[in-house]
C-alpha cells in the first residue's frame, strides 16, 4: 500500500491521499502520541528508568516519512526514536516492554527506550551518541547500492548532531559516492538546552545540503501531508538517480528534553510552548479531514478508541512480561558461529 | 608452503577472502590508487576493482560508521586504518557502535567488520605515530583484538577474522612488514581467533609476548640458554578474547613468568596477565609475575631516548634472570 499512496503523494497537489490513508496517518500519529503519554506515565509510577526522551509534538515528521516508505527500506534513528520505530511497524507491545526493561522487548530489554532494534521492519536502531548513526546510515546505503537493490535508508536525526563533525562526514560521502540515504534532520529548535541560534552559524540546516551538492529543502514538521509530499519526492528521486537527500523539518517537541527536564522551561517561554501548541500536528491534521469531509468525527472516534486499546494493550503486555534471567547479562556480547 | 613477507601474507588474505566471498570488501584511505600507504593492498583495485576496494577522503570516524553501517546490512567490510594512531578518531564508532551492536540490539544486528593496519613502535615516528594501541580495545566486551607476530599468523589470522561474525580489532606493526616466513599457501588455512600459540618449549620460565617483543624475547632465550636457562615462549596472538588456559599450563610447568610488553606498562597487558597468573595459578609460582614494559612516557623522537622507551633485549634477559634466581637459580628445578 505505500508504494501506491507515495506515488498519489508524488502526483497531486491536493491532499494526495484517500479517506483510507488519511485514517491511517492519523491514527499512527495518535498511536505514537498515546503511547509516549502512557510511557510518561509508566516512568513516573518508576516502572521505566534512566533516559526516556518523548517525541510529543513531532509525529508528523516519523508518520509523514515513512507512509511513503517500502516495508524493505531502512529507517535508523536517534534515541527519541519511539516514534521512528512504531511508524516502521513493530508492534507496540514489545516496544513498551522494552522501555520497562523486560524480556519480551524488541531488544530482550538489553537496549531500553534509546536502543530499539527491529530486524522485521528494517529499522536499525536506536543510537543515543548524537550524530554517530548518521555514517551509519551511509554504510547502510553503501551495502544497497554494492548489492544493486533499490531501497532507500531514511536517517532521522535532531539539530543538535548538525554541528558534529560526523554529520558532515556522512553528507560528503554520502554525495561523493551517490548513495541512497535521506537525511531527514528534525529540528525542533533545540538540543537539550541549546537552541540552533546558540549552536549553529547557518541555522538553515537544509542549506547544508547545498554545500555537499545534495538535493535539499525544508518542510513544516507540523504538517503531515507536507512532509509526506517532501519525503516522498526524496525517496521517489534517491531511489531513481541513487543520491542522497536532506530534508530539514521544522518541528517542535511539547515536553522537556527528557523525563529528567519535565518541565522544559528554563531555556524557553510557556507563551513558546503555548505559542507551537497551536500547530499541534494531530490537531491540525484532524481538524483537516473533518473540513475536508475524508473522515467522520465518528469515524475519529473509533479510530481513537482502537489506538487507546492498542496502548493500554501494550501496557498490560510490558506489565506482565517477565525481567530477562540472570543468564542474558553474558548472551549476545558476540555472535557465536 | 612459501616464504613471503608479513606485507605480502596480508595481501594474500585480503586476495583469497575477496575471492572466496563476494560480500569482502576493502576500505580505507588510500586503499586503491597508491595500493596502501604500506602496500598491504598493493594489486587488489586491479583484481577487484574500485566497488570492492573503496578509497575514501580522511573521515575515520565516517568510514569506519560506513563499515559497520555495510555490515548491519550484510556486508563484510574490511577498514584499513592507515595507521591505528588515527583510529582514535573512530573511537566512538568502534567502542559504542560496532561493539555494542549485537548486545544492545538483543542479538538482531552483528557487525561482521574488520578494522586493520599497522600500530605499535615504529622507528623514530614520535609520539603520534609510534605507540601501542590495542589497550584502547581490549578493555571492550564486543570486540575481539588480534596481534599477530609472524608472516604466518598474518594470513591464518585475517583470514579468521575476515570469516569472524563479530567487529576484530586487527593490529599489525610497520616494523614487521617486511619480516620473512613460512606462509602456507592453501586457500582454506586459518588460525582460530582466540589461541595462543608456543613458540619455544621451555621449562624454567614462561616469557609472554607478542609482535615486535616476540622477537625480542627469542633472542633473550637463546642468550639465556647459553646460561642453561629454558625459556619457553608464549604468544598469546589474540588479545581478546585471551588463552589463558595455554598461559596457565606453560606456568604450571616453569613456575615462573615475566611478561613484556612494548606499551607503557600502566594497566596494561602485562597487568592483566599478571591478574589471571595470579588468581589462577599462585600456588604455582614460585616466584612473583614481572613485567618488562615500555617507559611511562610518550614516545620521544630523538633515538637514544626512544631506545630508552623501548623495552630492549637487555632488560627482558634481566627481567627472566630475576624471577629465576628468586628461590635459588631455577635451572633443574
Ligand atoms: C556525542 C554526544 N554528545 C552529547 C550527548 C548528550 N546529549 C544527548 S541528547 C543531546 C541533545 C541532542 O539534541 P538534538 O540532536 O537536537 O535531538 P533532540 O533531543 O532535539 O531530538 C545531548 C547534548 C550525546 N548523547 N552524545
Ligand atoms: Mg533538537
Amino acid at each position: 500500500m505505500a508504494k501506491t499512496l507515495t506515488r498519489s503523494a508524488a502526483s497531486s497537489s491536493g491532499f494526495g491521499v484517500d479517506a483510507e490513508g488519511a485514517k491511517r496517518l492519523l491514527s499512527d500519529m495518535l498511536l505514537i502520541r498515546r503511547f509516549e503519554e502512557k510511557a510518561a506515565e509508566a516512568y513516573a509510577l518508576g516502572k521505566i528508568g534512566g533516559f526516556l526522551h518523548l517525541y510529543i509534538g513531532e509525529e508528523a515528521v516519523a508518520v509523514g516519512a515513512t507512509s511513503v516508505l517500502r516495508p524493505d527500506d531502512y529507517a535508523i534513528s536517534a534515541y527519541r526514536e519511539h516514534g521512528h520505530c512504531l511508524a516502521k511497524g513493530s508492534d507496540p507491545k514489545r516496544v513498551m516492554a522494552e522501555l520497562h526493561g523486560r524480556r519480551d522487548g524488541l531488544s530482550k530489554g538489553k537496549g531500553g527506550s534509546m536502543h530499539l532494534f527491529d530486524r522485521s521492519t528494517n529499522f536499525l536502531g536506536g543510537h543515543a551518541i548524537v550524530g554517530a548513526h548518521l555514517p551509519i546510515a551511509v554504510g547502510v546505503a553503501f551495502a544497497i547500492k554494492y548489492r544493486g537493490g533499490d531501497q532507500v535508508i531514511v536517517c532521522y536525526f535532531g539539530d543538535g548532531a548538525v554541528p558534529e563533525g560526523e554529520f558532515h562526514e556522512a553528507m560528503n560521502l554520502a554525495a561523493l559516492w551517490k548513495l541512497p540515504v535521506i537525511f531527514l534532520c528534525e529540528n525542533n529548535r533545540y538540543a537539550m538546552g541549546t537552541s540552533v541560534e546558540r549552536a549553529l552559524a547557518q541555522t538553515e540546516i537544509w542549506k547544508f545540503g547545498q554545500t555537499y551538492g545534495v538535493p535539499s529543502e525544508k518542510v513544516d514538521g507540523m504538517d503531515v501531508l507536507a512532509v509526506r509530499d517532501a519525503v516522498g519526492r526524496a525517496v521517489a528521486r534517491t531511489r531513481q538517480e541513487k543520491i542522497p537527500a536532506l530534508i530539514e523539518a521544522d518541528t517542535y517537541r511539547y515536553r522537556g528534553h527528557s523525563m529528567r527536564d519535565p518541565a522544559g522551561a528554563v531555556y524557553r517561554t510557556k507563551e513558546e510552548v503555548e505559542r507551537e501548541k497551536l500547530r499541534d500536528p494531530i490537531v491540525l491534521f484532524r481538524d483537516k479531514i473533518l473540513s475536508a469531509g475524508l473522515l467522520s468525527e465518528a469515524d475519529i472516534r473509533a479510530i481513537e478508541k482502537d489506538v487507546n486499546d492498542r496502548i493500554d494493550e501494550a501496557v498490560a503486555f510490558a506489565d506482565a512480561s517477565p525481567e530477562p534471567p540472570g543468564e542474558w547479562l553474558f548472551t549476545d556480547i558476540y555472535k557465536e558461529a | 608452503m612459501a616464504v613471503m613477507t608479513y606485507r605480502e601474507a596480508l595481501n594474500m588474505a585480503l586476495r583469497e577472502e575477496m575471492r572466496r566471498d563476494p560480500n569482502v570488501f576493502v576500505i580505507g584511505e588510500e586503499v586503491g590508487l597508491y595500493e596502501g600507504a604500506y602496500k598491504v593492498t598493493q594489486g587488489l583495485l586491479k583484481e577487484f576493482g574500485p566497488q570492492r576496494v573503496v578509497d575514501t577522503p580522511i573521515a575515520e570516524s565516517g568510514f569506519t560508521g560506513v563499515g559497520i553501517g555495510a555490515a548491519m546490512a550484510g556486508l563484510r567490510p574490511v577498514v584499513e586504518m592507515m595507521t591505528f594512531n588515527f583510529a582514535l578518531l573512530a573511537l566512538d564508532q568502534i567502542v559504542n557502535s560496532a561493539a555494542k551492536m549485537h548486545y544492545m540490539s538483543g542479538g538482531q544486528f552483528n557487525v561482521p567488520i574488520v578494522i586493520r593496519g599497522p600500530g605499535g613502535p615504529a622507528a623514530q615516528l614520535a609520539a603520534q605515530h609510534s605507540q601501542s594501541m590495542e589497550t584502547y580495545f581490549y578493555h571492550v566486551p564486543g570486540l575481539k583484538v588480534v596481534r599477530p607476530t609472524t608472516p604466518m599468523d598474518a594470513k591464518g589470522l585475517l583470514k579468521s577474522s575476515i570469516r569472524d561474525d563479530n567487529p576484530v580489532i586487527f593490529i599489525e606493526a610497520e616494523t614487521l612488514y617486511n619480516v620473512k616466513g613460512e606462509v602456507p599457501e592453501d586457500p582454506d588455512f586459518l588460525i582460530p581467533l582466540g589461541k595462543a600459540i608456543v613458540r619455544r618449549e621451555g621449562t624454567d620460565v614462561t616469557v609472554i609476548a607478542y609482535m615486535g617483543m616476540m622477537y625480542r624475547a627469542l633472542e633473550a632465550a637463546e642468550e639465556l640458554e647459553k646460561e642453561g636457562i629454558s625459556v619457553e615462549l608464549v604468544d598469546p596472538r589474540t588479545l581478546r578474547p585471551m588463552d589463558t588456559e595455554t598461559i596457565i599450563n606453560s606456568v604450571r610447568k616453569t613456575h615462573r613468568v615475566v611478561v613484556v610488553e612494548a606499551g607503557a606498562g600502566f594497566a596494561g597487558m602485562g597487568s592483566e596477565i599478571a591478574a589471571s597468573v595470579t588468581e589462577q595459578a599462585f600456588d604455582d609460582l614460585d616466584a612473583p609475575v614481572e613485567r618488562v614494559t615500555g617507559a611511562n612516557a610518550p614516545m620521544p623522537y630523538a633515538r637514544n631516548l626512544e631506545r630508552l622507551k623501548t623495552p630492549s633485549k637487555d632488560k627482558i634477559v634481566a627481567a627472566i634472570r630475576r624471577v629465576c634466581c628468586v628461590n635459588g637459580h631455577a635451572n633443574g628445578s
